[in-house]
């Protein structure tokens, strides 16, 4: 296991590496390299340290049982600084001089987008491990978060039942906040409640004196809070000390950011939240994952969903090459096609949809108490990631490569 | 009824504003006007007054002096710099700005590796008022009534003070002062160490609102520049107005159309001014006052 820098040397190795790499014999014989495009600093940071130990944690646990079908699995790790163009440089320079089977990468949906093409154009294959905004179709990824008919048709018919059918919808101004807006706005017509308000934010501020009182001028009954990013999460704060009481929902917060362990109760009471995984969850197989992570990791501040995903990602990616008997991408989706990988992780059982190469999850609907402990008044079994399919995307017969939001479906086939 | 209550809500944002902007462009107008050096790494003594203020305030000192405790250490970390780094290039502005980046860029990244990416927070004191059927936190008109306080007190001491005089006298005939028994290189660390610490000020009275993440001076970055360009070079006839201008256009544009046209109107307001006063609102009130 190595954990690369940008240094002189290390660029030169990558370029001898390339071109040792173009006989195709080294390739298949040595170890299996693994590149990790992950923030370990700037605005992300908190939320995203934990995918990276995630990862070297499936990673010592496939090596100490034998490595990937008999070959050891070396990691190359670059910190991209939640930085989009850190993305696209570190997604040429694995793919092309680190030369790397498969890739791990991206926080923001915004990420994303941006070394997304740069996968398309080297034909590399790349797990996204976060929960977002749903839509991908695209051959050359594997995602592995939870999408809103995973996230959003479960919490908010729950919330509407619970609180009163008046919605107010709070959202990070780029594409994730925009479309799970999007999505938040259908299920609310659907169920048959309101939109009384909704507010875009952008990324970085950090001052909510005025959208708190135009929260407070609606008869909004709870607020769907999709805030990203540090600076956003100012939010709770400043609405617990103006004393907003309204019931919180979202798809991002604890299960991402871990909010609920680092503002001072009771700022987070009361939110309700939609997740696949988060360290609370009190089940044996989440119980020895939190051991085996806090075991090498002891500092660890919080195992969030991304964790778990990024884990589970990591096996099944192996069971998928060594069903395979290579990391030969067509070989790999070919398994995939079979509609049987699937995984007994520390988020009960998934499995890889073909269709849409998302996963079916276990969601957990986690409350936030008085005292920020965690309660979960409803679990779901088994949510697929049906919308995708159900649209019209089919991997297993083409491949758009490209991003469908429920205002732009997929083309009538 | 209705429309006292709707003119709170307007004053209460105005103020809010107005507060944000004051607080946290202090120390860079201070630094900026009295010294001409273009302190890049501003947001970082924000971040380095609000860490201290929390962890201060978890040792368990009362907030007022976690928050005092915050602004010293800031301004002793800033008269450091300054004798280290910012001293040898007064007089080499481009050069000064590259150097303060850097020392950010140093900053984030060390708090990063040394106290991990994230601090819990203290949590907002005092609690709510209501007004009509808003309520509104308390802890925000306290720092309403600071950014005031802070305005006066710097007018005193720049202006009714030994230290003022002489600081003053400094900026504006060096050699002059010099020749006079001034201790040039010594007032130069003490202004900076003030700017520093008026930074780390706003980072300890926003402590308690904020995540604490060690990017978090990033945040006031953006609204502390504007105002100060905006101003110009001089903190009570520049910053001040400018801060309330900016206030006015920030928190009207907000509640009418969002956060996001908050921030479109001060930049646009920031181009206009470069373009109509490029020495901001001080040049141009001194120049017809003249």
């Amino acid at each position: 296991m190595t954990r690369n820098r940008p240094t002189l040397a290390g660029l030169m190795a990558g370029a001898a590496m390339a071109l040792v790499a173009a006989a195709p014999a080294f390739a298949q014989d040595g170890p299996i390299r693994i590149g990790v495009l992950e923030d370990q600093s700037g605005d992300f940071a908190a939320a995203t340290m934990v995918k990276v130990h995630a990862i070297e944690l499936a990673a010592k646990e496939i090596n100490d049982a034998g490595g990937i079908d008999g070959r050891p699995v070396e990691l190359v790790i670059y910190d991209t600084q939640s930085d989009n163009r850190r993305y696209q440089e570190f997604m040429r320079r694995v793919l092309q001089a680190d030369n790397v089977d498969v890739v791990f990468a991206g926080f923001s949906s915004a990420s994303r987008e941006a070394y997304r093409p740069i996968v398309n154009q080297f034909d590399g294959l790349a797990f996204y491990n976060n929960q977002y905004e749903g839509g991908v179709c695209d051959n050359n990824m594997i995602v592995t978060g939870a999408v809103p008919e995973q996230q959003f048709s479960t919490l908010i018919p729950w919330m509407m039942e619970e609180y009163g059918p008046n919605v107010y919808t709070l959202a990070a101004d780029y594409n994730f906040g925009q479309i799970s807006a999007e999505w938040v706005r259908q299920i609310v017509e659907e169920n048959g409640g309101t939109m009384v308000g909704e507010e875009f934010i952008p990324l970085g501020v950090s001052q909510f004196g005025q959208t708190i009182q135009n929260i407070q001028a609606t008869e909004a009954d709870f607020v769907v809070t999709l805030l990203v990013g540090a600076a956003q999460a100012s939010y709770y704060e400043q609405a617990a000390s103006a004393n907003v009481s309204l019931p919180m929902a979202s798809s991002v917060n604890v299960g991402q950011g871990y909010e609920h362990k680092r503002f001072t109760p009771p700022s987070l009471a009361n939110m309700y939240v939609t997740t696949n995984y988060i360290e609370e969850i009190d089940t044996p197989a989440s119980n020895d994952f939190v051991e085996r992570f806090r075991a090498m990791f002891p500092d660890e501040p919080y195992i969030n969903q991304e964790a778990a995903n990024s884990y589970i990602a990591m096996n099944l990616y192996k069971q998928m090459v060594e069903r395979a008997g290579t990391t030969d991408h067509d070989a790999i989706r070919s398994v995939l096609a079979e509609g049987d990988v699937c995984f007994e992780g520390p988020s009960g059982n998934v499995c890889l949809d073909p269709k849409s190469q998302h996963m079916s999850h276990t969601i957990y609907l986690a409350k936030v108490n008085d005292d920020h402990s965690i309660s979960f008044p409803k679990v779901w079994d088994d949510i697929k990631p049906y919308w995708l399919g159900d649209a019209g995307c089919d991997l297993t017969q083409n491949d758009p490569s490209a991003q469908y939001t429920p205002s732009a479906p997929p083309p009538a086939q | 009824m209705d429309l006292l209550q709707n003119v709170f809500a307007m004053l209460y944002q105005f103020g809010d504003t107005f507060a944000f902007l004051v607080i946290s462009c202090a120390g860079l107008a201070v630094i900026f006007g009295m010294m001409g050096v273009i302190n890049l790494a501003h947001g970082e003594f924000i971040m380095c007054g609000a860490y201290v203020t929390a962890s201060a305030a978890r040792a368990g000192l009362p907030l007022p002096v976690a928050i005092l405790t915050g602004a010293l250490v800031a301004g002793a970390v800033g008269m450091l710099v300054e004798r280290m780094v910012i001293r040898h290039l007064y007089h080499r502005p481009l050069d000064s700005i590259i150097a303060t980046w850097g020392i950010s860029l140093i900053a984030t990244q060390g708090v990063l590796i040394v106290l991990g990416s994230t601090m819990q927070g203290i949590g907002t004191p005092l609690g709510s008022i209501e007004v009509g059927s808003r309520s509104y936190s308390l802890y925000r008109l306290v720092l309403m009534v600071c950014a005031l306080g802070l305005l006066g007190g710097l007018y005193l001491l720049f202006y009714h003070s030994r230290f003022g005089v002489i600081a003053r006298a400094t900026i504006q005939k060096p050699h002059m002062a010099h020749a006079l028994g001034v201790n040039t290189g010594r007032m130069y660390g003490l202004t900076f160490g003030l700017g520093a610490a008026l930074a780390g000020l706003a980072g300890g009275l926003y402590a308690p609102t904020m995540t604490m993440v060690p990017t978090m001076g990033a945040t006031f970055i953006v609204e502390s520049f504007v105002t100060v360009v905006v101003g110009g070079a001089d903190i009570f006839v520049g910053a001040a107005p400018a801060a309330a201008i900016l206030a006015l256009i920030k928190a009207g544009l907000t509640a009418w159309y969002g956060q996001l046209f908050g921030q479109i109107g001060l930049l646009v307001t920031v181009i206009l001014v470069i373009r109509i006063l490029p020495g901001g609102l001080s040049g141009w009130l001194k120049g017809t006052t003249r």
